[in-house]
């Protein structure tokens, strides 16, 4: 039994804390895969900018961190348009590979930025020590994890909404499955694009807020989890956002699982690799099956 | 005389330096520049070539895996070939898909040697890296074992600039300008494209493995920290981009070009307070992030633009 509640308490929970923020993270990847056709490396270091957008209010007003939300959205969104005018637009008629550097480039430019302004050093956005709520005497659950989990999934079917049901979403889901065929319909591409880069802004801007929230931030916390968030998309399809919210879940899961003594007394992967777990995944689905688990396509 | 002493001494560190980050940029352009192959790994080829050369190398230290002793003419080909390995492998999974794709892995592989040589104590003694590297002629007197050791550098440059530029007017390297072009046509004409695609991407993988290598040499001293993926692969980039992608003088020009901007711009900031010689090292970073964004807007070609060799 305290095996069973060990297991939950500090893998299982975990893992689908992670999970849902890995999973808020591949969804705005995914996106931008599908409709700009281009593995935007930079997505890791607006999941960072988000963070320290709530760190900065947290500083100056000492609200709860999820009520930063709204002013992390914004000035992530804000951001992330800039950028597209100014680096991603100029390109877009060009070979999409050339888009995959230029996001590799403005990667670098973003972190150097966040870097200048507000250091290297490890910061919280909430202080105190956190006490969880005791279930059956023996289940702990912390609140904060709570709020992330809940967050995440109303962001989720806030995208569900946009995708099924307003016009933008859908003309979004149409240039994701061919954009020749959407552009021929009259869609505005440049209307679908802006759409993209701000829902991938406002979901990334919450990722980062919400992984600082459920441990901390600094200016590298971006590039560690592009990785599992690009592994997490691979699994879920590039291109398809539903499957990006499974294959975050899966990752997630999957890494904090993987700590967990499966076989013998230590720890089925060492703590030092965990983050190989979300590599390894990503390796055997490019060998077996690179459509992903849901039979996706194949750029 | 001392400082001018002082800056023949640096010109020559300069250059030695520049020297081998241009052979990792000759790697890179077969991959990017003939090919068309994206690498986000560099860091990671070049991490493994390092190490392997100073494991093959050192002496016994019980600290971590070595104590072969072995000279130059061994570690530096034990080097090339570990590096060739790992792009192979990385190249046989990912070579059929879309470059996205092999882009994703080798950041990803790049990131899983890190961790590697980071976590296996037994074998690289961990955070602490491998010292005493033995470099060649360093047995010589003060200023003639920089001068052999650049010499050595800009005698391997030479080869490979000569081998490469054949390579690329010979049958082989127009495959490559046909596959990067249009892939289609090139399978039409009944060329194995993935076979040329694992070639050049192994090759490249061996060149940026034999930079790490004499990296390992001249520093005398790796840690984990070398493979940092963003600085190594991202400058290396900005190099081939600047000098002319596909044009081997380009790469040439683009790595000292590039390197002695980076270089001596650090005398300026090591100048400045403490407080902001820490921001502008940052600040450099985001500055070659810039000027990438302006080539690739303004100045696609780089500065030396590709020649294509014309068929008789």
């Amino acid at each position: 039994m305290n095996e069973l509640i060990g297991f939950v308490n500090f893998h299982l929970i975990p893992g689908i804390v992670l999970g849902s923020i890995y999973a808020l993270g591949a969804i705005g990847l995914t996106l931008t895969f599908g409709i700009l056709r281009f593995a935007n490396f930079a997505h890791g270091e607006t999941m960072t900018l988000g963070a320290f957008v709530a760190l900065v209010v947290i500083d100056l007003t000492n609200w709860h961190v999820l009520a930063t939300l709204p002013f992390a959205m914004l000035l992530t969104v804000l951001t992330v348009l800039v950028m597209d005018r100014l680096f991603f637009r100029p390109l877009r008629t060009g070979p999409t590979v050339i888009l995959l550097i230029a996001s590799f480039g403005l990667m670098l430019m973003m972190r150097s930025a966040i870097q200048i302004i507000w250091g290297v050093d490890l910061e919280t956005l909430s202080k105190g020590l956190a006490i969880p709520w005791v279930l059956f005497e023996s289940l702990r659950i912390f609140p904060k994890h709570l709020l992330i989990v809940g967050a995440a999934l109303l962001l989720m079917l806030g995208v569900h909404g946009l995708l099924r049901h307003t016009p933008i979403g859908k003309a979004m889901r149409a240039m994701s499955d061919s954009p020749e065929l959407a552009r021929m319909t009259g869609i505005d591409t440049e209307r679908v694009v802006m759409a993209t880069w701000i829902t991938g802004a406002v979901l990334a801007a919450a990722a980062g807020v919400l992984l600082a929230y459920d441990t901390h931030l600094d200016s590298r916390m971006g590039f560690r989890v592009l990785l599992p968030i690009f592994a997490a998309a691979l699994l879920g399809g590039l291109g398809r956002p539903y499957g990006a919210m499974a294959g975050g879940l899966v990752i997630g899961v999957a890494e904090e699982l993987s700590t967990y003594s499966w076989i013998g007394d230590g720890p089925l992967v060492s703590p030092g690799y965990k983050s190989g777990v979300a590599f390894a995944i990503m390796i055997a689905l490019l060998i077996w099956r690179p459509s992903g688990l849901f039979r996706g396509r194949v750029f | 005389m001392d400082s001018l002493y002082g800056i023949f001494l640096y010109a020559i560190y300069l250059l030695t330096m520049g020297g081998i980050y241009a052979v990792l940029v000759m790697g890179l352009n077969i991959q990017w520049g003939f090919t068309g192959l994206f690498n986000a790994g560099i860091a990671g080829f070049f991490a493994v070539g390092a190490y392997t050369s100073a494991i093959i190398s050192t002496a016994s230290s019980g600290r971590h895996l070595g104590g072969l002793s072995l000279p130059l003419w061994a570690s530096l080909p034990g080097a090339m070939i570990a590096s060739a390995l790992i792009a192979w492998a990385v190249a046989w999974i990912c070579i059929r898909l879309r470059s996205d794709y092999l882009a994703i892995a080798t950041l990803g592989i790049a990131e899983i040697l890190r961790l590697v040589l980071k976590n296996e104590d037994w074998a690289t003694n961990g955070a602490r890296g491998i010292s005493r590297i033995p470099k060649p002629f360093e047995d010589l007197p003060e200023p003639w074992n920089q001068i052999a050791m650049l010499l050595l550098v800009l005698a391997i440059l030479l080869v490979l600039y000569l081998l490469l530029e054949r390579a690329r007017r010979a049958p082989w390297g127009r495959v490559m300008t046909a596959i990067r072009e249009n892939e289609a046509a090139a399978r039409a004409a009944g060329k194995n494209v993935e076979g040329f695609r694992i070639e050049a991407f192994v090759l490249g993988g061996a060149l940026m493995g034999l930079g790490g290598a004499l990296m390992a040499h001249h520093v005398k001293f790796i840690d984990p920290n070398m493979a940092e993926p963003l600085s190594t692969t991202f400058i290396v980039w900005v190099m081939l981009i600047i000098g002319g992608s596909g044009n081997n003088k380009g790469a040439l020009f683009g790595a000292f070009l590039v390197w002695t901007l980076w270089s001596t711009s650090e005398i300026v900031t090591t100048r400045l307070p403490a407080e902001w010689e820490l921001k502008s090292a940052y600040l450099r970073f985001f500055l070659v992030g810039l000027a990438l964004q302006i080539i690739l807007q303004r100045y696609p070609a780089g500065i030396l633009k590709e020649h294509r060799p014309i068929g008789k």
